[in-house]
């Protein structure tokens, strides 16, 4: 008990409870209401840009000061570093103690904001009050006008979450895991009729806000940069597929803005229940990927499980859109100065700048193979796929090493 | 209207060259008005010089048309008005902040370009719209790190708190993202110093003052503590991307920036770190045990948790390996150590005892416990139990479920909190979840019961309804597999 006793400082405390919270993915602070601090008391903007203050040797943005009010936790989750038979160190800071490390970074131009989550200390609505109280002391005793995002808890008063959204600039509930077994095995004390619920519950709130304003000017904002949820990829036996469906399904259900998938990475005192391995980092990358494929390239669900193995796995040597074409070469070539945007955005290594690129380009020239060099990162990657004026790929599209031509060389997955 | 000057337009010279001072490296208003002029003067692109003042790329340095610039010529009566596309407007804003000394005249091109090819700004494959796409990307990023990585130390004064940041920007951008910090910052007493010019608020107003040196900002600040704390303790060492971060964050930027001098360090220590943890858990990664001998001969030489080292025996699970009921008590007793069977002391015989009074023949039932190895401490001659941690628990879950793996009971009685949590994962209590069976995740069902130590530690009252309970249980137990037909 002794370390229970000893004072923790201020550091000691976000030490701990910086730890506690990384292994959520999110940090985005885009695409929320404008606003700023002029004609106020106290300070923060948000201009729709998210900003990333600094990163972190693993890659990742800092954009929010992102930690849990305690990681104390009465539940027992096992792919969770703070779940409650874990044996890690913990923490507790005061609503009041966050509120203020929030506004001393924010002066130092160190953060956009504030994520905030946090374990389950006595029950949903205790741990859900608190969290809300230090978002009220941000925003109505500082007149802070930077970037919040608070973790909701699914089992709080709704009364809470609606609170919640009034001062956050977006909410977020993690779904956890890609399937209800993966979640009963190892979320024991979540329930995913529970958490769906709570994302529908959300949405509903977001779009009767929007409503509202447009019917009368200050009708207060709620979650203005919407909702996001969390699946940890790599603590089930879900598939890639699976995955990709969940996603798309949260994504038509509930409104949410973003998925993030995070690769199940090795935690201090781990479960004995869950595989302690290197962290899948390829496998998540791949499921981004295959988000941006339905998100802004016109995929259904559906072609991105295609382009999955025989397990319902995305390839992981090349991407999901080169695994997509590679299994469809009838749709391929296509015809650079004439095929519509939809099928420029299916050739492999066209991202949508350089498709629009093109449509823009060809209204004045019929375009070249060295034009399309010009407007494109990787000509080496697209000819296969391409027709231009001087430029066809005769057997090039069907042969059938083409695979190994475009698949980057292994080397490139080595970390150093 | 600049008139002044100027000489009539129909007395250009075809080989007249101009030459346009600007009075400061980021006066894009300047060069709109000159270009605006010369373009209405037919005066062709390679016909103009532009010079910005000193090419010490100061701000804002007092300067204006030099002297000895040739006067420019004046509209050409009649001549049409000069047009170019938003799109350019947009771009050329940015492009003049480049630090590229050619900026200017490529502009100026652009800008004669567009009155004759109004839409050559959509040509993306055209050099000089692809070079003024570059500028503007390069100012753009320019501008996105200086608000991103602008860190502001703070200085007591006696007028309060001044927050004061040295930065070093690659373009002529301080003054075009003033703006930006005073939205941002509006109530804040702060200064950003720059080696090409600085800017200061007060809360009302905006001040502009000469280049600065790097040791005319705060050297420290107490805060840096606080955060380069949070720093080292959000980087997760398990994922590790340095190439990620040096494309967003490159080195030359590291030098203002205090937490950067944790980096070396935490990608040094990462490797070790993330083995350490995979290590410390790594047993998933064994194969599972094919067959019950093994499982037997492993549990032995399991070291995974500290009860084994209490210098007890590994006690396996006995009965059929094909059993249509496995009951599952907590861990082995004194006398289970000693005989190395499970359930063999006195709770073992009153779970004998209470199975046959409920039609349960034991000797068909696959018996075992959730941990392996006795846990005990020592009080004098006697050996006291101690209840296992739910870690220890969970660690020992992995040989139960390869037990279970391999004999695939239709039901599983659990014994006891303990052994709840070691098939549920989860703590629950016994008297909620007795009575209804719960679905496992092979299919079977799982029973909770107490255990039978537990109606030893009773007496009286509480011994006879506890009992009576228990048998209630077993009994329920023995008509479901009846209705299973096992």
């Amino acid at each position: 008990m002794s370390r229970y006793m000893t004072q923790q400082t201020l550091r000691q405390k976000l030490e701990i409870l910086a730890d506690a919270a990384k292994y959520d993915a999110s940090c985005a602070s885009s695409g929320t209401a404008k606003k700023n601090s002029l004609g106020g008391k106290g300070i923060g903007s948000t201009e729709g840009m998210g900003i990333c203050h600094a990163y972190a040797p693993d890659g990742r943005c800092i954009s929010l000061l992102k930690v849990l009010l305690t990681n104390h936790c009465i539940f027992d989750c096992h792919y969770c570093i703070n779940r409650k038979s874990s044996n890690v160190r913990r923490a507790r800071f005061t609503p009041q103690e966050v509120a203020d490390l929030t506004i001393n970074f924010y002066k130092r131009n160190y953060i956009e904001g504030l994520f905030l989550s946090s374990g389950i200390i006595k029950s949903s609505n205790h741990t859900m009050e608190q969290m809300v109280e230090c978002a009220r002391i941000l925003r109505e005793e500082y007149d802070f006008r930077g970037y919040i995002h608070l973790k909701t808890i699914p089992e709080a008063d709704p009364g809470l979450i609606h609170q919640a959204g009034l001062f956050a600039d977006r909410v977020s509930i993690n779904v956890e895991l890609p399937t209800p077994s993966g979640l009963t095995r190892l979320a024991p004390d979540k329930d995913a009729a529970q958490i769906e619920g709570a994302l529908a519950k959300t949405k509903s709130r977001i779009i009767e806000a929007k409503d509202e304003r447009k019917r009368f000017k200050h009708a207060p904002r709620f979650a203005p940069a919407g909702q996001s949820t969390q699946m940890i990829v790599g603590a089930d036996d879900a598939s890639d597929a699976d995955i990709v469906g969940k996603a798309s399904n949260l994504y038509g259900n509930f409104g949410l803005r973003r998925v993030y998938y995070s690769a199940f990475s090795p935690i201090p005192d781990a479960s004995a229940v869950l595989p302690l391995k290197r962290p899948p980092l390829m496998r998540e990358h791949r499921l981004y990927q295959s988000d941006w494929l339905m998100r802004f390239y016109g995929y259904a669900p559906g072609e991105v499980a295609q382009a999955t193995d025989r397990h319902g796995n995305l390839p992981l040597d090349i991407d999901p859109k080169l695994a997509w074409a590679l299994k469809f070469r009838g749709q391929f070539p296509v015809d650079v100065n004439r095929a519509s945007k939809e099928q420029l955005l299916r050739v492999p290594g066209l991202g949508t700048t350089a498709v629009g690129r093109i449509l823009a380009a060809r209204r004045h020239r019929t375009l070249r193979l060295d034009d399309v060099a010009k407007l494109t990162q990787s000509i080496a990657k697209v000819r296969p796929f391409l027709v231009a004026l001087d430029w066809r790929p005769t057997t090039l599209t069907d042969r059938a090493d083409l695979r190994a031509l475009l698949a980057p060389k292994q080397e490139q997955l080595e970390l150093f | 209207m600049m008139v002044a000057q100027r000489v009539s337009g129909q007395d250009i010279n075809l080989s007249a060259h101009y030459t346009v001072h600007l009075p400061a490296p980021d006066d894009f208003a300047f060069w709109r008005e000159r270009a605006r002029a010369l373009t209405q003067s037919d005066v062709p692109p390679d016909r103009v010089s532009w010079v910005e003042p000193g090419g010490t790329g100061d701000l804002f340095a007092h300067g204006g048309p030099s002297p000895e610039d040739k006067p420019l010529p004046l509209p050409n009566k009649g001549a049409a008005a000069v047009r170019a596309s938003k799109r350019f407007l947009r771009l050329a804003r940015n492009a003049a902040l480049h630090s590229d000394t050619e900026r200017f005249g490529l502009l100026y091109r652009m800008l004669w370009r567009l009155q004759s090819k109004p839409r050559v700004m959509e040509d993306k494959a055209d050099p000089d719209v692809r070079r003024i796409e570059e500028l503007d990307k390069s100012v753009r990023r320019d501008s996105h790190k200086m608000h991103a990585f602008v860190r502001f130390r703070e200085v007591e004064s006696d007028e309060g708190e001044h927050y004061i940041a040295w930065f070093e920007p690659d373009h002529h951008i301080v003054r075009a993202n003033a703006g930006f910090f005073r939205r941002r910052f509006a109530n804040m007493n702060w200064s950003i110093l720059t080696p090409r010019g600085c800017i200061h608020w007060d809360g009302e107003t905006m001040r502009e003052s000469g280049p600065a040196q790097r040791s005319d900002a705060p050297s420290d600040d107490p805060t840096e503590d606080l955060w380069k704390s949070y720093y080292a303790s959000t980087f997760n060492p398990a994922r590790l991307k340095v190439g990620a971060m040096m494309a967003e964050m490159p080195k030359k930027y590291w030098k203002n920036m205090p937490e950067a001098e944790l980096i070396p360090d935490l990608i040094a220590s990462a490797q070790a770190r993330e083995a350490g943890m995979v290590a410390a858990g790594e047993r998933e990664e064994r194969e599972r045990p094919q067959t019950l001998a093994e499982i037997s001969d492993a549990i032995s030489a399991c070291r995974d948790c500290p009860i084994a080292e209490c210098g007890t025996r590994a006690v396996m699970g006995e009965g059929p390996s094909d059993a249509p009921l496995m009951i599952v008590g907590e861990q082995p007793g004194d006398q289970e150590d000693q005989q190395g069977r499970p359930f063999v002391g006195p709770a073992g015989q009153l779970l004998d005892e209470c199975s046959e009074q409920a039609g349960i023949d034991r000797s068909a039932a696959y018996v075992t416990n959730a941990v392996k190895h006795f846990k005990y401490t020592q009080r004098g001659k006697r050996r006291i139990h101690q209840s296992p941690t739910a870690k220890e628990i969970d660690t020992c879950r992995w040989w139960l479920e390869a037990e279970r793996a391999l004999a695939k009971p239709r039901i599983v009685l659990a014994l006891g909190a303990s052994a709840a949590r070691s098939l549920l994962g989860k703590t629950v209590s016994i008297s909620k979840a007795r009575g209804t069976p719960l679905p496992l995740d092979d299919g079977s069902e799982l029973w909770v019961t107490v255990h039978p130590s537990y109606l030893l530690r009773l007496d009286g009252a509480a011994r006879e309804e506890q009992g009576a309970l228990f048998a209630r249980d077993l009994s329920a137990v023995t008509a479901r597999l009846k209705e299973l037909g096992a």
